[in-house]
């Protein structure tokens, strides 16, 4: 139940920090898209050992979180939620994986190095992605599917789907209310009413489509979604893209912070 | 059962996202030719439906535990492969946008993995089969039961198999198998179980409904297609499972030769060593420039370094080296993220 509620609530949050206005926002979507694909897979490319060279990849979700404006909080509660997940598989590494690396005069269990390899990545893969979303928007990644010629009816569908996401989840949350209102001290929903409570869902969830079918008839619906006025690509968008390309490959070449450090250390002595 | 971005490497994240695409496109094309435009609004409901129904969680029976349904199959038998795939295809997109399961680059797998075998495999291949022609309380039970566990079990398999090829991960196949297919064994019962209490309720409710369904998709003209599908499939899977094995990534590679030999020196790997080489190129010039090391301690260093890409060796340079990188990177960290948070608030 409260599931649902949450699940609501989160939606429109981040519908509501897309439709906020700072520099991140006014980009092209096409290009916040494409800056995160080349981030994601540049991230994941990286061996897994590796720890010290992903931290500059830390810069890319700080400044779009800096730069669009988006509060720490519901992205991080967003990835709480995930990093369980992220967290079992990590922890199976130390038990396999029982080579040993020294250092600073310790023996480490490289299972550990793995799991700290994976734990970072997971994490700074998702940041990015909800934070992809919330400075873009629902309607901005499919005006970006579109542009990257996607079928139009997948677009469409996604769309829909999405749209009636929320009226669903209401949908579903009056259901499951009636339900515990009428369930005294029930965890989750009993055997019996399985087919009965989800069923009925379905039921108006199938006259719901019909409906709304009809009033898109009505209203000129002929097979195709249209999302308005495209915005251009411009420079900046062009620019924002290659930067942090350039960035993502520089660091992947070289690995930035074993750079400095020893830079760093020459210096000293 | 969502793969997360940690653990997939490129090459099989942008094999599962071309194996997904061109599921994708084929079922597009089929959604396009064969059913009405008045389908698309009833996917996107039922998108919505099966995304608010996995948030209701049913209570296990015999079990202090409770579950929630996949949905792949539903979608299957309510909407057809094709549109079912479909709308799996989209619901996944938006959980990975806006609550982060999985993530962009495991999209690809995730859609495989959860769609896939549910609409081309398991519905046609056993879902349908035991159906029949004729519906019966018993046969939606046994049909619901049996194909909802082999799609999830196939599903998993594709989880096990995604993970150990990316080698981001060190568990070994056989104990990661072990760990997955039981655990989705009993998460497959509990699907079964309410895939077939919510079909029985429609077929008792409103019978023409599923009745509408199987006659939008005949029976007969399915079979080579999903062969011809299949096929296509394994190609771009084996391709893409080949250019990693020729790729001048050597981890996964190294990781299975050890695994496979029990011993860490590779005999055969000359890709792998030459990347090795390659690696200490680049970063050969640190030593000579941060550290007044001896010859000899750079070369122990260099050796040390081949054991994958940790920084610090045993040499006391070594040490140094890492253990001030380490501290400078977290301050880095620290004062770019510092600085960012307070000029947000001017």
């Amino acid at each position: 139940m409260s599931n649902i509620v949450n699940a609501i609530y989160n939606i429109r949050q981040f519908d509501e920090l897309a439709r906020q206005d700072s520099f991140i926002h006014r980009l092209h979507p096409l290009a916040k898209l494409l800056a995160t694909l080349v981030y994601t897979v540049v991230l994941v490319s990286y061996d897994k050992y590796a720890i010290i060279a992903l931290l500059p990849f830390l810069f890319f979700p700080v400044f779009v979180a800096a730069a669009g404006r988006i509060p720490a909080g519901p992205v991080l509660k967003r990835l709480l939620y995930v990093e369980p997940m992220i967290i079992c598989v990590g922890l199976l590494n130390p038990l396999f994986d029982r080579g040993i690396t020294i250092i600073l005069g310790h023996a480490v269990s490289s299972g550990w190095l793995i799991f700290i390899s994976i734990v970072i990545k997971g994490s700074l893969a998702v940041t990015s992605a909800l934070l992809l979303i919330a400075t873009t928007g629902m309607d901005g990644i499919a005006l970006s599917l579109r542009e990257l010629k996607v079928p139009k009816i997948f677009v469409l569908q996604l769309m829909l789907t999405y749209r009636y996401i929320s009226v669903l989840l209401e949908e579903a949350a009056r259901t499951l209310q009636a339900y515990s209102l009428r369930a005294f001290d029930t965890k989750g929903i009993k055997r019996v009413v399985w087919g009965p409570l989800l069923g009925q869902i379905l039921l108006r969830t199938l006259d719901r489509a019909q409906r709304i079918y009809e009033a898109m008839c009505l209203r000129g619906f002929m097979g195709e979604y249209h999302i308005g006025q495209e915005p251009r690509p411009k420079p900046g968008d062009i620019m924002y893209v290659m930067g942090w390309g350039t960035f993502f490959a520089a660091s992947r070449a070289v690995n930035l912070p074993l750079w400095l450090g020893n830079l760093l250390t020459g210096a000293l002595k | 059962m969502h793969m997360a971005d940690a653990l997939i490497s490129p090459v099989v994240g942008g094999a599962m996202w071309a194996a997904t695409a061109g599921v994708a496109a084929y079922s597009i094309k089929k959604v396009q030719s064969d059913i009405d435009q008045k389908k698309v609004p009833l996917m996107g409901v039922m998108g919505a439906f099966i995304f608010a129904a996995q948030m209701i969680n049913f209570s296990i029976p015999g079990t202090g535990s409770s579950g929630h349904l996949g949905g792949g199959l539903i979608l299957a038998i309510l909407l057809g492969p094709y549109a079912g795939f479909l709308t799996m295809a989209s619901i996944l997109t938006i959980q990975a946008l806006f609550f982060a399961d999985g993530g962009l680059l495991a999209l690809g797998a995730n859609i495989f993995n959860l769609g896939f075998f549910t609409c081309f495999l398991a519905y046609p291949l056993i879902y349908k089969k035991i159906i029949g022609r004729e519906f019966s309380a018993k046969r939606i039970m046994i049909a619901s039961m049996v194909s909802a566990i082999v799609g999830l079990q196939l599903g998993a398999f594709g989880v096990v198999l995604e993970t150990v090829l990316s080698g981001k991960t060190e568990l070994p196949f056989k104990a990661f198998v072990l760990l997955m297919q039981p655990i989705h064994l009993a998460i497959g019962i509990v699907e079964g179980l309410v895939t077939a209490a919510v079909v029985s309720f429609v077929w008792r409710a409103r019978p023409e409904i599923l009745k509408k369904v199987s006659l939008n998709q005949p029976f007969g003209n399915l079979s080579i297609k999903k062969v011809m599908i299949g096929l296509a499939v394994m190609a771009v899977f084996t391709g893409a499972v080949l250019s990693w094995f020729a790729s001048s990534h050597p981890d996964g590679l190294e990781w299975s030769m050890f695994k496979a030999s029990g011993r860490e020196e590779l005999e055969s790997s000359d890709r792998a060593h030459e990347k090795l080489v390659a690696l200490q190129e680049k970063t050969a010039f640190l030593p000579d420039y941060g550290f007044k090391a001896s010859r000899n301690e750079a070369q122990t260093e260099e050796q040390s370094e081949k054991w994958p890409a940790v920084s610090g060796g045993s040499t006391v340079s070594g040490l140094v080296g890492g253990s001030m990188t380490l501290l400078l990177t977290a301050f880095m960290g620290f004062v770019i993220n510092m600085k960012n948070k307070t000029g947000k608030k001017t």
